[in-house]
């Protein structure tokens, strides 16, 4: 049994909220007080009948204007898997949410309004979950109740998705006709939709394969914490604690500490204070080494014979979160895994039209919510690969230190 | 339809050697959040109270940073309205560790600063406890405090980010979370703000009992089948003690009961069963139609946002 992290990515009007409200009722997951909870709202609010939505709208200002403003978080397991809902908000102005609800999911449902077909939302979906690496994509065409269950319909929305993909890049996606309302392909394969003869949407989730998405060919180590206890029984003690974030790491293993490029070899390794001959991504360990190197909080760990790129000037496709504005010449801190560096924005080389793909050159400015490709350099080396290629060492965040938020998630080229 | 809901884990799975199973996955994610915690932060302290999430915690603690001590001590808010097991067990654990216990008492800041108590037949001290965490965190200067909070307990918390920033005042601001993105945290602030830092946040209460299970980690007696006084109030198990009020009429006698959470006895209801074993805990939730704090916990049941407005001013 393991987890799978999913993004909800639809408005309300597409019937989003209703459809994670139905995987949560189908798979057992709400509880009588919950429902009854909701059902003394949906009443409030002179509606016929509950309002699955409710349950994922947590907040007052939520419930009262009807929207969803910030990721919820929902989960609910069955025998073969946990899963984690990240629902995010689908509208423009709340980018920067879907955006934070993408960064942690290993597979994407976009909704579409089966009365409504692909739109510029859908489009801009996709390329959100393109570029943060989503490799799982799900289209699940929504409301097919109201138009007759039609398989036409159906077809022509894969045909135009699959159009607006392919300029996008994707490569692979699911396409489920479902009523979220009526319970259609959700958990039940629904009587009304013969002519379908794929997957129900929770069939499909149980069992998308999600091994292949960790990378245990290439190993990365970045120290959080040394682990010295100086006392008189453990007073040579001296333990690197991390999170192994790919790869596998061996006793005896020759690695090199970035960005010092000092070497050494695996001496010991512990998980939770019990020795093991190997240790592998995304296991919390603890490593020792053969000699006494200078590795502190933000060094790196790595395998010698397989390096990441080490270096103070790079690119990155970011998407910016803040309501200052970003323009060239601007210094923040840049946080890579537990290693934060000063940097300073050297360019601004396009900026991307989340809706259409179209890339702006040179822009002056970002703005909330944009999308643009910058060139940066970092006060001192950081060891780094390309997001595309491993996606855990290729993503950063920009820290403005002045307020201290977190004005951007950086995709590392 | 083929039932959905999850069982008992005990074992996990040895199919695939380089592969980690659910509760693996969830415990390695909460050690590197702990480690978070302890690389970025001067002065972080874990809140303790003897219950089962923050019993779980201090595992997760100990996973994360021995043979070393841990870089924070136990702090427990004592609101005065506690279960003595749950006191003892922590005083037991504490010792046990060898790990810094500190204690401050709800008590000394309602005499402090003249609080008034709140009224009422289950007289509940949830409100006042926020003035002592936030004294508390004061007096020792702590910019990050470990919580055992969980998303999947009430829906305020299902949108409350993993490193939730707080005021000087300790309050949340849901509007103005900070993203979070990846497993990065950014644990940025200025003096005298301070950062509530939830490392179970994607754990549900089923995962807990499993990993307790998994684990053999000890509990104190009140979370299995005893005997005890209770006042039936609306069908919520209220244990009779000095701090709530018994009026003529109440139904009150002895039933064999556990606790599902552990709070205060003036907002904690138990729940008739007889499980004496983790397992049989684990299925009574199973086939349980109430969820945690709708069964138990007569403090949320105020409003629909009771939890949010507590968070907004200070609370965990």
């Amino acid at each position: 049994m393991d987890i799978l992290r999913f993004i909800t990515a639809g408005s309300v009007d597409d019937g989003k909220s209703t459809l994670i409200g139905r995987l949560l009722h189908d798979s057992k997951s709400i509880m009588i007080d919950q429902l009854q909870a909701i059902e003394k709202q949906s009443k409030n609010m002179d509606e016929g009948e509950i309002d699955l939505a409710l349950l994922t709208d947590g907040l007052r200002a939520e419930r009262e204007q009807g929207i969803t403003i910030d990721i919820a978080y929902k989960y609910f397991s069955t025998p073969n898997r946990k899963f984690i809902i990240a629902d995010a908000p689908g509208h423009i102005q709340y980018t920067r949410n879907m955006i934070t609800g993408a960064s942690n999911s290993d597979l994407a449902i976009i909704l579409i309004d089966a009365e409504n077909g692909v739109i510029e939302q859908t489009k801009r979906h996709s390329i959100i979950a393109y570029l943060l690496g989503i490799k799982h994509i799900v289209v699940t065409v929504n409301k097919m109740d109201l138009v007759n269950y039609s398989e036409d319909v159906f077809n022509k929305i894969v045909a135009d998705y699959k159009n607006a993909a392919g300029l996008i890049g994707i490569k692979t996606v699911t396409f489920i006709p479902i009523s979220a309302k009526k319970g259609d392909n959700i958990v039940d394969r629904s009587q009304k939709l013969p002519w379908y003869k794929g997957e129900t949407l929770m069939h499909h989730l149980e069992n998308v394969k999600l091994d292949e998405d960790i990378d245990l060919g290439t190993p990365r180590f970045p120290v959080q914490f040394v682990i010295r206890p100086q006392t008189e029984e453990l007073r040579d003690y001296r333990g690197y604690a991390g999170k192994i974030i790919s790869g596998i790491y061996r006793k005896n293993d020759t690695i090199t500490v970035l960005p010092s490029g000092v070497e050494s070899r695996i001496s010991k390794i512990e998980v939770a204070s019990v020795e093991t001959e190997e240790a592998f991504a995304p296991q919390s360990v603890v490593l020792h080494l053969e000699t006494d190197v200078d590795i502190s909080r933000g060094d790196m760990i790595v395998n010698s014979t397989k390096l990441p790129e080490v270096g103070q000037d790079f690119d990155v496709v970011l998407c910016w979160m803040s309501n200052q504005k970003l323009v060239t010449g601007n210094k923040y801190l840049l946080q890579i895994g537990s290693r934060r560096v000063k940097s300073v924005i050297k360019g601004m080389e396009y900026k991307i039209d989340v809706n259409t793909m179209v890339k702006e050159p040179s822009p002056e400015q970002g703005n909330l919510n944009d999308l643009l490709r910058v060139k940066i350099k970092t006060a001192s080396p950081i060891a780094y690969d390309s997001f595309t290629k491993l996606k855990v060492n290729g993503c950063a965040i920009l820290i403005d230190e002045t307020s201290n938020s977190t004005v951007a998630a950086c995709m590392i080229q | 339809m083929i039932p959905r809901a999850i069982g008992i884990v005990s074992k996990k799975s040895t199919m695939n050697k380089h592969h980690l199973d659910f509760l693996e996955q969830l415990e390695s994610e909460s050690i590197h959040i702990m480690r978070e915690v302890a690389g970025q932060f001067e002065k972080p302290a874990l809140l303790f109270s003897g219950g089962k999430d923050s019993i779980v915690m201090v595992h997760l603690a100990l996973k994360a940073f021995r043979p070393g001590k841990l870089p924070f001590p136990l702090v427990h808010i004592d609101t005065g309205h506690n279960f003595q097991e749950a006191l003892d067990f922590r005083d037991y654990l504490a010792n046990k560790l060898g790990e810094k216990l500190i204690v401050r008492n709800v008590e000394d800041t309602i005499k402090r600063q003249n609080l008034t108590e709140t009224k009422g037949k289950f007289p509940s001290r949830n409100g006042l406890q926020t003035f002592t965490l936030l004294e508390t965190i004061e007096e020792f200067g702590f910019d990050a405090c470990l919580g055992g909070a969980r998303r999947d307990e009430e829906k305020a918390r299902a949108k409350e980010r993993i490193f939730s920033v707080r005021n000087e005042f300790g309050q949340w601001d849901p509007k103005l979370q900070r993203p979070e993105l990846w497993n990065t945290y950014n644990g940025k602030i200025d003096k005298g703000e301070n950062v509530r830092v939830f490392p179970i946040s994607n754990w549900t209460e089923l995962d807990i009992w499993n990993y307790i299970l998994r684990e053999k980690i000890e509990l104190p007696s009140i979370y299995f089948s005893h005997e005890r006084e209770v006042l039936d109030y609306n069908g919520q198990l209220m244990f009779v003690n000095d701090f709530i009020k018994i009026d003529d009429g109440d139904k009150i006698s002895k039933r064999r009961v556990r606790y599902r959470t552990v709070g205060d006895m003036t907002c904690t209801a138990a729940v008739e069963s007889d499980c004496n074993t983790i397992e049989d805990i684990i299925s009574d939730i199973i086939i349980t139609k109430t969820s945690e704090r709708g069964q138990t916990r007569i403090d949320d049941q105020v409003s629909e946002a009771a939890m949010e407005d507590r968070k907004k001013g200070g609370y965990f």
